[in-house]
């Protein structure tokens, strides 16, 4: 398991996607600072609008612009060559007869894709609250911030609700993470693999915009995906959330059962 | 060490190996034979538990495959079509990084993770890339993958060694030196399955040999054995003539000036030709190539056929 994590993060290519993955947030912030036009509330990505107001807000705003593409694209790429790759390399083979089991190495695969989606997750949002607060800079203390329900959030409640949204993000990009792994393990090409997971995530993305295809809507992979701000109402309105959380844990255990199912009974010809 | 009962596999439609009933004993240098894709690899990787056999049953060290593969396998040093390795790590990296890899085995040949970068070091020098070690591996050239794919086989001292055509991509000094190296393994009491499809590598090396044709295991036998003199002598002489009179009937070839003659006995042929005053240039039994005996028991190819 610590051999996965030290491959993993001992890639350049891995520290390049996380890179990637904020840049697009600061150069946002960068305009915004700039310009000082934002969004008006309702449009583009959630929270944009109020970070003129409140630059610390940034972190939150910076999940929401990764959260549809970017992000996915980081974890589909990195859980589509964990399998497939080790197999294209044709280590896959020189592992087995180490010999680690393959259910061992399916789940340290699966730890260090998690791992990875947490320091992304993570990286974004510290990454987001340093340089909003230094470019867009922070409202006075008084008005502290304004939840989406209107009513004042106190800097206490907003840090934990922002722990909870990292870790919801990340929870839901493990269905992601997920079906990329088992396509991983049925080719031995990783890119396949990750266009794969991509085809299913963007079906899915498109689906939810048709309504013809409303009944599908609810069990949709990417439907609850931005339902982490509804963690910043007044009340917190949990019913997505929950949702969101018992969608992405059928896709999370149906996929990685057949990941498993698939992996342990596959002849290895790579 | 090794013992394979009717191991059938089949993909699809397609019987890469059929039937085939290894027998490898404990002290065999045992040289596995075929042309390519009568199914070595297909064979080796069954015996490693990578492919999972049609039919049939697999022992390793006298444990069932796959079922024991995570007691046996600790215990198996081995080179599956070719070497792997990370290319961005070095090959002393990669050594590390395999050696840390899954579960440890227990007792003396365990070893813990304090010794891990030495035991690497120590293998790298074994297979002649002790000064290269610290390059990263995508600069290596096939042979040095190859020496480093070795090196990785043999991090554990292994009891066995299952090693498929391990001189592949080699110069003819790193063939000796591999043959040397294995050489030197073998009389420290390990047992060397080798797969190849060159016969010299064999010929040379391997006490005993099995040859696989189309996926069958056609011969199963020790390499004198194979080549035990015919029961015929081998003359070579310039007076063809006088020769032929002296033997008489018991003269069954001649070919330009050499003569095959239906007798056992080298010395005596050699006693009666020359108190005739034939001069004879060589003489000796005669003895079957390895590759002659492959040619009899497999069946000819098509033209243009490679493999089914």
């Amino acid at each position: 398991m610590r051999v996965e994590l030290v491959k993993l993060f001992g890639r350049r290519r891995t520290w390049v996607a996380i890179g990637l993955l904020n840049l697009l947030p600061t150069l946002v912030c960068v305009l915004l600072a700039w310009t000082r036009i934002a969004p008006r509330p309702g449009q583009g990505p959630a929270f944009l609008s109020a970070v003129i107001a409140n630059g610390s807000l940034f972190a939150i705003a910076a999940l929401a612009i990764v959260l549809p593409l970017f992000l996915p694209i980081a974890v589909a790429v990195v859980a589509g060559d964990a399998v497939a790759g080790e197999a294209q390399a044709g280590t896959l083979r020189y592992l087995l007869v180490r010999p680690v089991g393959r259910t061992r190495l399916l789940v340290a695969k699966l730890v260090a894709i998690v791992v990875f989606v947490l320091v992304g997750v993570v990286s974004v949002t510290v990454i987001g609250f340093v340089v909003g607060h230094f470019l867009l800079g922070d409202a006075p203390l008084s008005q502290a911030m304004v939840s989406i329900s209107g009513s004042v959030l106190t800097p206490g409640q907003v840090a934990w609700r922002t722990v909870a949204a990292v870790l919801l993000v990340t929870f839901s990009m493990l269905g992601v993470a997920a079906m990329a792994l088992f396509l991983s393990t049925t080719t031995d090409s990783p890119l396949s693999a990750t266009l794969g997971a991509l085809a299913f995530l963007i079906g899915s993305s498109l689906l939810l915009t048709i309504d013809a295809a409303q009944p599908l809507q609810p069990y949709l992979p990417t439907r609850y995906w931005l339902s982490f701000v509804d963690l910043y109402r007044d009340p917190i309105l949990w019913s997505n959330v929950s949702r969101g959380i018992a969608l992405q844990a059928v896709y999370l255990g149906v996929l990685l059962l057949a990941a498993w199912a698939n992996f342990t009974t596959r002849d290895v010809t790579s | 060490m090794i013992r394979t009962e009717g191991l059938t596999k089949r993909f699809g439609s397609v019987t890469a190996v059929d039937d085939v009933g290894l027998d490898v004993s404990a002290g065999d240098i045992y040289g596995f034979l075929g042309a390519n894709g009568s199914g070595k690899t297909t064979t080796v990787r069954c015996l490693l538990g990578l492919v999972l056999p049609t039919q049939g049953r697999i022992e390793l060290l006298g444990r069932p495959m796959p079922k024991a593969g995570r007691d046996v396998l600790p215990k198996v040093g081995s080179l599956v079509e070719g070497p792997a390795a990370y290319g961005h790590l070095s090959g002393q990296a990669n050594l590390v990084l395999l050696d840390a890899s899954g579960r440890q085995p227990g007792g003396p040949l365990g070893g813990g993770r304090r010794d891990r970068s030495d035991r690497a070091r120590r293998a790298l020098e074994v297979v002649g890339l002790g000064d290269v070690g610290r390059r990263p591996v995508r600069a290596y050239s096939l042979g040095m993958r190859q020496r480093l794919g070795l090196a990785a086989a043999m991090l554990r001292q292994p009891e066995l060694l299952v090693l498929d055509e391990p001189t592949n991509g080699l110069d003819p000094q790193g063939i000796r030196e591999i043959r040397i190296l294995l050489q030197q393994l073998h009389e420290a009491g390990t047992t060397i399955f080798l797969s190849s499809h060159l016969l010299a590598e064999v010929d040379q090396l391997c006490t005993r040999v099995g040859l696989l044709d189309r996926g069958r295991l056609v011969i199963q036998e020790s390499l004198s054995t194979l080549r035990a003199p015919t029961g015929r002598t081998v003359v070579d002489t310039s007076d063809v003539a006088l020769a032929k009179e002296v033997l008489g009937p018991a003269v069954e070839v001649v070919e330009g000036e050499r003569l095959v003659i239906r007798s056992a006995d080298p010395a005596r042929v050699n006693a009666r030709l020359v108190a005739a005053g034939v001069a004879v240039r060589e003489l000796g039994p005669e003895r079957r190539t390895l590759e002659q005996v492959i040619e009899e028991r497999t069946s000819a190819r098509r033209p243009g056929e490679v493999a089914r």
